[in-house]
């Protein structure tokens, strides 16, 4: 194979990924709503298609068509950098997270570091936008926000490296093997606490109610998108959704198996079920986690920003690196118990 | 090098999710803390109080429904009963059981709003649909009552216009409604308005248990207001607090029991007080005050199906001849006429009369030269009172705790700029 064949080819497993996550973030928004209304009892968007199910398309086609207005004191130029650095990471991160066996973009050994890495490049765009924008508003959202992340990517590493401790390797499909066998092999039972934690700072980092200081649209508005219109707010938006899907997939893939049906080791239910794809799987166990999302903006107040900073610091990173220490001391003394 | 840094000064509203309506908040920040916070009103200034000058008396019956534009009969209360005050006339008493009901009415009406929007404002949404689920049914009884569902101009001098309605209206079919889905919409709207507020009192109490499960005991709901906005019973009475604002610092003062107008003296009640006067005793006053109010209706439904009788006083110079007396007596047809032409003359004089409205006492401070348009009209709103302590409220409270304290006020631009 020519080089030019497999650059192609693999612009092509990147369009794979690409475009049915893109389609896949769309429908998210208006199934958010859609949750979200039912949830408020309400109805929620049911005019664009049957029971509203073009609304992400008619929602897509109206942000494509507005204009994109640039405040005048504006750094025009990474005022529109700043979308693009946001939703490029979270697009990015998808490269390394395996959707069934072997349906892998990239393969590789530092899986986990990877995706923690392009999850904290996002907050450049954010930080940008707020900076560029020259609007009050918008630059305290984007302080919150850069605060936010940072704290919370603590937490976060903290509770996958016990994963990694359990499993011996940063690559997530290696993580995914080693929870097979059954569902009492899964990750979640030895690391609910690590989960929970986990949990908790992913919603933050994805500035999620009740953690989206960032956004805060009772407080600072609309945060470090106040300035935005047109498809650079959608980009915002985009980036928002991907990431959630992204850390909802992580977490599938550290605590819940990934794409191992959860029928394994059940004498019957195993061979019935064996036909269904990997990545059903794996999308259901998704949907579970995106579900909560959900359910949480529709159901909590705000946080307060220090107060969001004290459970970070000194609630979410303590536990989660007492349970580093007990898994590592089971590891290591396990033997003798 | 302190001096070399600079405060954030940061225009909070006239445009502004959290501003409830046109505040325009000038808060200088540092960081997120709040050093000044200086309130700007007058952007929703519509003249009331001269406007009524040059208008009979009647008239300005409309203007004081748009006031507070979220508890409107309320308003109307404190304008008629200074111009029963100044005419001395005692209003019947079913119509007085009437009035108290729909003030009490329109004090759930209002702490639902309340209620829906300080839990947006806090980022809880689900609960200012479901406060908006059960203000809708309210919103209807005014309808049914009056006409309209929110401007009722029902109050008049004398009385009230009209009895209670012996039927509700009923939802119609349409394609997007199912049969059974309409007839459980209409079920509780076959009798009388009576049956369907009492219907209403029935399942409110377990409505505002919903509430409460989301907010009460919510760890986050309590980080947000609790010990947020202190202001010390002392300060309160000092700066002239009253209403909610005033019971959540602990003081007992509610007009409906000091100082009884109509027929709250024959009612049981009780007052909630709070204890610390932050944003959270506030929230559970005014949750405690909806449930004593929805016991006040109960009392009134009782009350209202037991003694049927006149709804306005008998007076031809003060209220209306019925139609009967119109059509076939010279006299009332000259009544008419003259009442609608000319309106109540007024003998000169002042008075004040105060009610307790939802967000505190609203008081009327009428002059008349014995003309038949107010010499002058005061009004003394509770808001703007409570909006004059938002810098002593906010002192030394981050950001997020001002849109806290601004929505725990109970304000509403309508009757602070009047």
């Amino acid at each position: 194979m020519t080089e030019v064949t497999l650059l192609l080819w693999i612009l092509f497993k990147i369009l794979l990924i690409i475009i049915p996550l893109i389609v896949f973030v769309a429908y998210l928004t208006t199934i958010e709503r859609k949750v979200i209304a039912y949830m408020h009892g309400r109805v929620g968007p049911n005019r664009v298609g049957y029971n509203g199910c073009l609304q992400p398309i008619a929602d897509a086609i109206k942000l494509l068509f507005k204009e994109i207005i640039s405040p005048k004191r504006s750094h025009h130029f990474f005022f529109l950098l700043a979308p693009v650095m946001a939703i490029a990471p979270a697009l990015a991160a998808w490269a390394v997270i395996p959707f069934d066996q072997g349906l892998v973009l990239a393969d590789i050994n530092a899986g986990l570091l990877y995706v923690m890495a392009m999850s904290s490049l996002g907050a450049y765009g954010f930080l940008l936008s707020g900076w560029s924008s020259n609007s009050i508003y918008a630059i305290m959202g984007s302080m919150r926000c850069a605060a936010q992340v940072i704290s919370y990517e603590i937490a976060m590493g903290f509770a996958l490296v016990s994963v990694l401790l359990l499993s011996g390797s940063m690559n997530l499909s290696t993580i995914v093997l080693a929870q097979s066998g059954s569902v009492l092999n899964w990750y979640i039972w030895p690391l609910f606490p690590a989960l929970i934690v986990y949990w908790i700072s992913a919603v933050a980092e994805t500035n999620r109610l009740p953690f989206d200081m960032a956004e805060g649209e009772s407080e600072i508005v609309a945060g470090y998108q106040v300035e935005y219109s047109g498809i650079t707010f959608a980009l915002f938006f985009l980036a928002e959704y991907a990431n959630m899907t992204l850390v909802s997939a992580l977490a599938t893939t550290a605590f819940l198996g990934g794409w191992l049906s959860p029928f394994q080791g059940i004498v019957f239910l195993e061979t019935w079920t064996s036909w269904v794809p990997g990545l059903f799987w794996f999308v259901i166990k998704t949907c579970l986690f995106l579900f909560l999302f959900l359910w949480f903006r529709s159901t909590f107040p705000r946080y307060r920003y220090d107060q969001l900073m004290s459970l970070g610091w000194k609630v979410l990173i303590p536990v989660a690196l007492a349970w580093v220490l007990i898994i590592s001391l089971y590891l290591q003394l396990g033997g003798w118990l | 090098m302190s001096h070399q840094l600079r405060h954030y000064t940061v225009n909070f509203g006239p445009q502004h999710p959290a501003a409830h309506g046109v505040l325009r908040l000038i808060l200088e920040l540092d960081g997120e803390t709040v050093v000044r916070a200086d309130p700007h009103i007058g952007l929703l200034h519509r003249g009331t109080e001269k406007l009524a000058e040059s208008k009979p008396y009647h008239h300005n019956i409309g203007y004081m429904d748009r006031m507070d534009y979220v508890s409107m009969m309320c308003n109307e209360h404190a304008y008629v009963l200074a111009i029963e005050k100044l005419l001395n006339t005692t209003v019947p008493i079913r119509a007085q059981y009437i009035r108290v009901m729909f003030d009490e009415i329109t004090r759930i009406m209002n702490h639902l709003l309340w209620l829906g929007s300080h839990a947006l404002d806090l980022g809880a949404m689900a609960v200012f649909l479901y406060a908006f689920r059960e203000r809708e049914t309210l919103i209807d009884c005014y309808e049914a009552v009056s006409g309209s569902r929110m401007h009722a101009t029902y109050y008049r001098p004398g009385g009230v216009s009209q009895d209670l309605p012996d039927s509700m209206r009923n939802y119609e079919k349409t394609p997007w409604i199912s049969n059974q889905k309409l007839d459980a919409l209409n079920e509780n709207r076959q009798g009388s308005l009576l049956d369907f507020i009492e219907s209403f009192c029935q399942q409110f109490p377990s409505k505002v248990d919903e509430y409460e499960n989301l907010l009460t005991d919510n760890r986050v709901f309590k980080q947000r207001t609790v010990d947020i906005g202190v202001i010390s019973a002392d300060r309160a009475i000092r700066v002239g607090m009253t209403g909610p604002m005033l019971r959540g610092s602990g003081v007992a003062w509610d007009l409906r029991r000091k100082q009884p107008y109509e027929c709250y003296n024959e009612l049981d009640f009780k007052i909630p007080v709070g204890k610390h006067g932050d944003c959270y005793d506030r929230y559970l006053v005014r949750m405690a005050e909806m449930r004593e109010s929805n016991k006040i209706i109960q009392q009134c439904i009782q009350w209202l199906r037991l003694n049927p009788g006149p709804i306005k006083v008998e007076d031809p110079k003060i209220s209306p001849p019925s139609r009967y007396d119109l059509k076939n007596n010279m006299e009332a047809m000259i009544h008419h006429f003259k009442l609608y032409t000319e309106g109540i003359t007024l003998p000169a004089g002042e008075t004040y009369a105060a009610v307790e409205h939802p967000k505190g006492e609203l008081g009327i401070y009428l002059v008349s030269d014995g003309s038949n348009k107010p010499y002058r009209l005061k009004v003394r709103p509770a808001g703007f009172t409570h909006l004059s302590c938002l810098e002593e409220l906010c002192q030394g409270h981050m950001l997020a705790d001002v849109v806290a304290i601004l929505s725990s006020l109970d304000i509403v631009f309508g009757e602070i700029d009047r």
